[in-house]
Parts: C-alpha cells; structure tokens; sequence
C-alpha cells in the first residue's frame, strides 16, 4: 500500500516502513539504544532525502525512547539528577550542531559527513565493546568469578573538580565529563539524527562506571529530551520533519521496542553487550563499504539555494 | 492507473467550415493548434503513484490531403516549474567518493514529460528542436556561472538530463499522441510519482511535413490534495507549532504503544 509523504514529497509503501519500524524497535528495546542509527541509514537507503531521514529519524527516535523510558521508570532504573545534567549540556551541543549541519548542506558535502561520522563512530564503539564483552564472556567461561567493579577503582575522570553525587547511579563524579558527554551526544544527535544511546550507554559504562542497569533507562530518558530538542530546531529551520514517516516509524517501533525490552531482560549484560557490539560494527562495515565502492550514480542532484 | 483526463472544447469553427461550401473559394486558413483542460488543477492524494495524464487537442483548418497522408506531427509537452539546480560530481579523494565539483545551473524544468505521435527524430530536424527548446535534450540549461569550460558544462548538463530521466522526471512518451479524427487528438502524458507541485504548462506543437506551424498551451496548477497539502503549509507557515506537534504526536505513541504492547 502506498502513501505519500507530503514533506519528503515522495510515495512510499506503508508496509515497508512499519517493518522497519518494528525491527528497530525491537533492538532498540533490547539494548536500550534509540535506535537512530539504524533507522536514518536505513530511510537513506530507502530514497528519503538524508535531510530528512536525519530529521524524522530524531522525531522517531522521541517515541521509542519515551516508551523504554516508562519502563525503566516503573523498574527504577532511571536516574532523573544524571539524565538533567547530561540533558544540560546535550541542548548545547544540539544547538551547535543544527549550524553544522546546515553549513554543510550548503556546501554539499552533509551526506559524506554523515557517513563519514557514522562509519568511524560505531567502528570505534562496536570495536571497543566487542573486545571488552568477549573478554567478560571468555572470563565467565573459564569459571572465573566476574569481575565486580570494585567502588575504589578510579579513573583521571574522577580526579576533576566540581563533583557531584547521583544517588540512583551510586556515583560520586564532576560533572565536566557528563556536561561534556552530554553536549557531545546533543550534537551528534542532530547531524546524525540519532539519540546518541549507543555512544551513552558505553561511555556511561566504561568512562563514567555507571551501573549497567541504571544506564540504559537513564540513557534513553536524556534521549528523549535530545531527540524533541533536535526536532524542534529541525522543524522551525529546515522544515525537514516528516510526521507521516515518523508516525509509520514510531507505530512499528513502540510495538517492536516492547517485545525487544522482555528478550533483552533473559539475556546477560556481557551478552547482551556483545550482541550491540556486533551490530553497530556491522551498520559501520555497511556504511564504510559504500564510501569506497564506485557508486552507481557519480552524478547527483539538488535544489540550489537551499539553507 | 487513474487517468486524469482534460477535455478540450471542439472547436466549431471547423465544423462550420465543412458545412458551408461556400468557405472553400477563399484561400485555405492556415492550420492552427488548440488544447484545452477540462480542469486548472490537479490533487495529489496519499495514495498518488504517478498517472496518465489525458490532453485532448485539435487541429483548425488542416489541409484533408496532408491530413490523410498522416503528414500532421504533434508534440506535447508537460513542463514542470523552474527551479535552480546544482549538479554534483563525486570524485575518489583518498579512496572515499565525495562530492568535489559541482555545477549550478538557472531554472531548469523540474519536470518534462514529452508524449508525440512518432518518434522525435522522425518530425523534423535536430535543429529547429534546437531552436524551439523543445523535447529533454534540447533544452537550454543556464549555467549559474557561464566562465566554466564548455566541456564540464556539456558534461554536467548531459548528467543532470541522465538524473531527471533516471528519476522519471523527464519522460518521452513515443506514440502518446493519437489522432482520433482528421481534427481531434488525444495526448497521453505521464505524471512522476515525485512530480513537483506548482504551476505546470502544458504546450503542444504542430508539425506540418516536418516544418513547425504553431504552438499552443494551456496552464496547470499542481497541488497535494486537502490532507496532504495542510501538512505541508503548518510545517512552512507555523514550523514551531508543527515541531511541538511531531514531538508530542511521539511521546503520545511511545506512551500508547506501551499501554497497548505492555511486556513487563
């Protein structure tokens, strides 16, 4: 069945879209990643205009991350104190990006950037959490107790001034590196369209030692807010938002994100882990390949004097 | 495929002339051209994948001997409104394809859909396309910046008339033309599922033995339908309000989602 995105101005299948909703729900419920950086390559792939892919990819991004959310609320494993400061600096970031990303539209090259972006963002994090993971794995294997984090270990982040106490986490930390983590992700999250869940949740881990299991609902709580900010700037500048595509996203993504939460509960942290790792290294591998093979098209078109 | 057909009026005068001998002393009117459509507008609804769009024509005054002999050719052409456009070329930098040179080119026709009652080459002379602008490839495309070399001009231009072609933007339509009687045609041409809304023109063009004699055209305006449409003005005229909307229409899935697939 057909229908025709009034903003993307382009007929699309209904059916395609809600699938691909769904399935990215689906993952995003199970590791607590919004999903984003699967669904705006994979709107790219479907002919949607980038600008756009990105735009509605942030407003889709918005409604499966508020419905993980709701469950890690009613779980407690959401803290509010960390989500705020991370939100704090996230809308900085988000704000300077927004300029980027229409700096780089005129200049023609916003589609190299995104891919660029993407391909050497989830290499570095999908290579570093499938080493670590496979070693967790590999260690509970071999019958050796895990390794518990031990309260005394620290890092040079915990050295920095200004520090703060998050109970919820049980973290006693500055707040420069969650102010600074938090603007980093606002930014990606509007050139990429992404909430920034698969950045978060390891740099929440592994720089930060928040408890795995606070993580992802604190995660996805300061996505929503990211993902609505991101939205808004992209509506009210470049009129990019398409609400019929992301409604079909959303749709198949809250339903997919339930049934992706429950399986994410059977399996284990290193398992799970390790399985997050393997697909933001293979949407790297994806990407990274269409940048170097010959396109099939050297040629492309756009509107001229667009912002 | 619906057809969205467009009736022109019949014109009379040519009855007339048939019926009154009296009309045959003075020297033969010269042949002309009219098209008509029923409507000024068309509505692109939701479920819009592209369609036929009928043009019904007619020649006046035709020669019956030229007629008979099929000498009679007609071009029409549905033209898109003009809009600047900059064509890029991807290069390898370092392995990567990136965008390196581009060209801009002035009001080009984002859409052009030819149909004609044989093939172009077969109605007359590569030239006077040329200097008619008529049929994709014989369109002038302005470069922004005129300085460039011919070459790279030529090359991007041919490009950028491959993309629209590729996209069905530019279509030909070999054929689409059909005499249905010594004076009335039917011109089918296509509409792209991606066609622009605005004002299209639609222009058609006689032939007579291979030389032009005239030309007519006629206006069409092309919308989104009601729905569509109203979504398109809120996000340009109240882009704030519109984002608040796709925000809130978000957490209200997200929220209703959870209710309805509740798992925990």
């Amino acid at each position: 069945m057909g229908i025709y995105l009034p903003i993307a101005e382009i007929s699309v299948n209904v059916f395609v879209l809600l699938a691909m909703g769904a399935a990215v729900g689906f993952l995003s419920g199970m590791f607590g990643v919004g999903g984003g950086f699967l669904i705006t390559p994979l709107l790219i792939f479907y002919n949607i205009p980038p600008a756009i892919a990105v735009a509605t990819g942030a407003n889709q991004v918005i409604a499966s991350s508020f419905s993980g959310a709701l469950s890690h609320f009613k779980r407690g494993t959401l803290d509010f104190k960390l989500g705020g400061v991370l939100l704090a600096g996230g809308i900085v970031g988000s704000t300077a990006g927004i300029f980027v990303f229409a700096l780089l539209r005129r200049l023609g090259q916003l589609d190299l950037f995104i891919s660029l972006l993407y391909v050497a963002l989830l290499g570095t994090v999908g290579g570093l959490m499938l080493v670590e993971s496979v070693n967790a794995l590999r260690a509970t294997r071999s019958g050796a107790a895990p390794v518990l984090k031990k309260s005394g270990q620290h890092n040079w982040i915990h050295r920095l001034p200004f520090k703060m106490r998050f109970r919820a986490s049980k973290l006693f930390v500055s707040v420069i590196p969650v102010l600074g983590l938090g603007a980093a992700i606002g930014f990606l999250s509007s050139i990429m369209g992404v909430g920034g869940g698969f950045i978060m949740v390891p740099a929440l881990i592994y720089l930060l030692k928040v408890p795995t299991n606070v993580v992802i609902g604190t995660s996805l709580f300061q996505i929503i807010f990211t993902s609505a900010y991101t939205t808004l700037v992209h509506a009210t500048t470049n009129q990019t938002v398409d609400v019929i595509l992301a409604f079909l996203l959303m749709a198949g993504g809250v339903a997919g994100a339930q049934y992706g939460a429950k399986a994410g509960q059977r399996l284990r942290g290193e398992q799970l882990r390790a399985l997050l790792a393997l697909l933001v290294l293979s949407v790297a591998i994806r990407l990274a390949i269409d940048l170097f093979v010959t396109p099939p098209n050297l040629y492309s078109l756009s509107a001229a004097g667009l912002n | 495929m619906a057809g969205l057909r467009a009736f022109a009026a019949i014109s009379f005068l040519s009855l007339a002339a048939a019926a009154l001998p009296a009309a045959a002393q003075t020297p033969p009117a010269a042949e002309s051209i009219q098209i008509g459509l029923s409507t000024d507008a068309i509505s692109i609804t939701a479920g819009f994948s592209g369609a036929d769009l009928t043009i019904f024509g007619s020649l006046e005054n035709p020669d019956p001997l030229v007629a008979r002999q099929g000498r009679y050719d007609v071009i029409v052409v549905l033209e898109g409104p003009d809009r600047p456009v900059v064509v890029r070329r991807k290069d390898r930098v370092l392995g990567v394809w990136v965008n390196l040179e581009s060209e801009t080119f002035e009001n080009v026709p984002v859409s052009y859909s030819v149909a004609t009652t044989r093939p172009l080459q077969d109605i007359t002379e590569p030239n006077s396309y040329k200097q008619l602008s008529l049929g994709a490839s014989n369109l002038y495309m302005q470069p922004a910046e005129p300085g460039d070399s011919p070459a790279t001009i030529e090359e991007f231009t041919a490009a950028l008339r491959e993309r629209k072609a590729a996209t069905g933007l530019y279509s030909e339509n070999v054929g689409g033309v059909q005499f249905l009687s010594q004076n009335l045609f039917r011109a089918t041409v296509r509409l792209a599922p991606n066609i622009p809304v605005g004002t299209h023109k639609a222009r058609a063009f006689l032939f007579k033995s291979g030389m032009f004699v005239k030309e007519s055209s006629a206006q069409l305006e092309i919308r989104k339908s009601g729905f569509e449409q109203s979504i398109f003005r809120v996000a340009h005229d109240y882009s704030f309000l519109y984002g608040v909307f796709a925000v809130s229409l978000a957490m209200l899935t997200g929220w209703l989602g959870r209710l309805v697939f509740r798992r925990d």
